[in-house]
């Protein structure tokens, strides 16, 4: 195999296994949304934060960040105004009556959200799709299963390409796809029946075409690339998972106390 | 058990259609030879190459009279995975022929063999083979998604050629391509056909590439076989043009030179070619 298609990933955090990095993402939610307190958040952030730099996947994190926005505001609406028993009013204005309490659960309750999603987001941009599936045909996944995530993902850029042909032949035949939000949304609506009668379309030709190429066969595929998994991340992937839920356990069980 | 692709009297109806797509077709293809087979629009052309590749009926359904047969075995007897070794098929549009899981034209052109479950090294040799073969072993580490049409077509011929089938079926594999496209699939088409011996059944508008690479051709109308022989014989035939077909280049100059009164010389047509 050339070295082109080996693809062995460099760099200290990108370089470690997709399944590494996954139990890590993993790990990440775990501790953040189960240990008490403040600890499990934040030492999650501030874990994310530093691998997210080692990656040099910061910026980009900045996105997964503002994708969490809606979940955020809710929670700390809901939590500032609506905190059941709480009393310590920061202040009265008519009805409303935020609470210290109710602002302090929606500051941890947002600091867990993050915290999980920015590790998601730290395993997302610093594992390419393939690589992952190709570790996870090799413990045992499908063949299908793993066409079926693997082209389900490659097949959003196809999408998004027939979506440009269709507005240019639309717009060729006079539909006005500028303007205001409210004329582009409805600028939309006759791209959708093109766009997706013409992905069914696809589906049989699809289908014929891996029959073609005998994906149908019985047994397994062979699998072209291996990526490098030393003993050192397997053992640390199983210390990791079984500290993590330690950690939880026993902050739920109130032996130690965490602040 | 005899050599070749041999049709015997084959019909084929699609489920739920009132007509017949294939009526009584005979047609013979030996290895190393290339059958073309042109006819206008829904004259059964896609048809025959899905009976002949044997996705029809078994993948699509429908009904199937006659006999298909690739080297003495019949086809509807033939498992999808064991006919694409014997039979490779290759469609119009490359783009829903690639498998979009790969990041390489190398690993896109091993998919097929990666399927079969061979050995790595035995997987690694073909896919090099079918790339030299088509002629495009510098785009091995490109992606297969950010390629020009005719790159994709010739990658999709690699991904099918590396199945080493005796046959390959290719369905009009030039029509969303431009000349310069067209121009790299054929010759690597005459490459194919001279180099590995595999026989070759060619749907195509474009009777210029015909009259290039095959050596017989058949003229399809509503299903049936209204001609067949020879390319240089059916490509000037008179009665193309009622079946739908546009004569070749050199056959249209050659009558236009005729009808103007004029001499049409061996040397001419070698000329033009």
């Amino acid at each position: 195999m050339p070295d082109f298609a080996r693809r062995i990933p460099v760099g200290r955090y990108r370089g470690l296994h997709p399944v590494t990095k996954a139990i890590l993402a993993m790990v990440g939610a775990i501790v953040a949304l189960g240990v008490r307190g403040w600890t499990g958040p934040a030492v999650v952030l501030a874990a994310v934060v530093l691998s997210g730099a080692l990656a040099g996947v910061l910026r980009r994190m900045a996105l997964f960040a503002l994708a969490t926005i809606p979940l955020v505001v809710s929670i700390l609406l809901v939590n500032t105004f609506l905190y059941p028993n709480a009393r310590d009013a920061i202040v009265t204005v008519g009805p409303l009556s935020p609470t210290w309490t109710g602002a302090t659960a929606a500051l941890q309750a947002t600091m867990r959200v993050v915290a999980f999603g920015m590790s998601a987001a730290v395993f997302a941009l610093t594992t390419p799709i393939d690589d992952l599936l190709t570790e996870l045909e090799r413990r045992g996944l499908g063949r299908r299963g793993a066409f079926v995530v693997g082209s389900a993902l490659g097949a959003i850029p196809r999408m998004v390409e027939r979506a440009r042909e269709v507005v240019d032949a639309q717009r060729a035949r006079g539909l006005d796809t500028e303007g205001g939000p409210w004329r582009r949304f409805k600028g939309l609506v006759p791209l959708l029946g093109p766009v997706i009668l013409g992905a069914l379309g696809e589906v049989e030709e699809r289908t014929m075409a891996l029959e073609a190429r005998a994906f149908t066969a019985p047994g397994r595929r062979t699998l072209l690339r291996r990526l490098p998994d030393s003993r050192r991340q397997q053992l640390a992937r199983w210390l990791l998972l079984l500290g993590s839920i330690c950690l939880v356990v026993v902050s739920l069980s109130g032996v130690v106390k965490l602040p | 058990m005899s050599a070749g692709l041999v049709l015997a009297g084959v019909s084929y109806r699609y489920a739920g259609a009132l007509g017949a797509a294939l009526a009584a077709v005979d047609l013979r293809l030996e290895p190393g030879r290339v059958v073309g087979v042109a006819g206008a629009n829904e004259s059964g052309k896609s048809t025959l190459c899905l009976v002949v590749a044997g996705l029809a009926p078994s993948v699509i359904g429908g009904r199937l009279d006659g006999s298909v047969r690739i080297d003495g075995v019949e086809t509807a007897a033939t498992r999808p995975h064991e006919l694409a070794q014997r039979c490779g098929l290759l469609f119009q549009n490359a783009s829903t022929q690639l498998s979009n899981t790969t990041a390489t034209v190398l690993e896109e052109v091993a998919f097929g063999p990666c399927n079969l479950g061979l050995p790595a090294a035995e997987v690694v040799e073909r896919v090099w083979w079918a790339l030299r073969a088509v002629g495009i072993e510098p785009l091995a580490p490109r992606d297969p998604a950010r390629l020009s049409g005719g790159q994709g077509q010739l990658v999709a011929l690699a991904s099918v050629l590396a199945l080493r089938p005796s046959y390959l079926v290719l369905d009009e594999p030039t029509s969303e391509l431009d000349p310069a496209g067209t121009r790299l699939v054929a010759e690597a088409l005459a490459r194919i056909a001279g180099e590995t011996g595999a026989g070759i059944l060619l749907v195509e508008h474009k009777t210029e590439v015909l009259a290039h690479i095959a050596d017989d051709v058949v003229v399809l109308e509503r299903g049936t076989v209204a001609l067949s022989g020879p390319a240089a014989e059916v490509l000037a035939d008179p009665r193309l043009v009622e079946l739908g077909v546009e004569p070749p280049a050199q056959v249209r100059l050659e009558r236009a030179v005729r009808a103007a009164g004029l001499e049409w010389s061996a040397a001419l047509a070698e000329a033009i070619e």
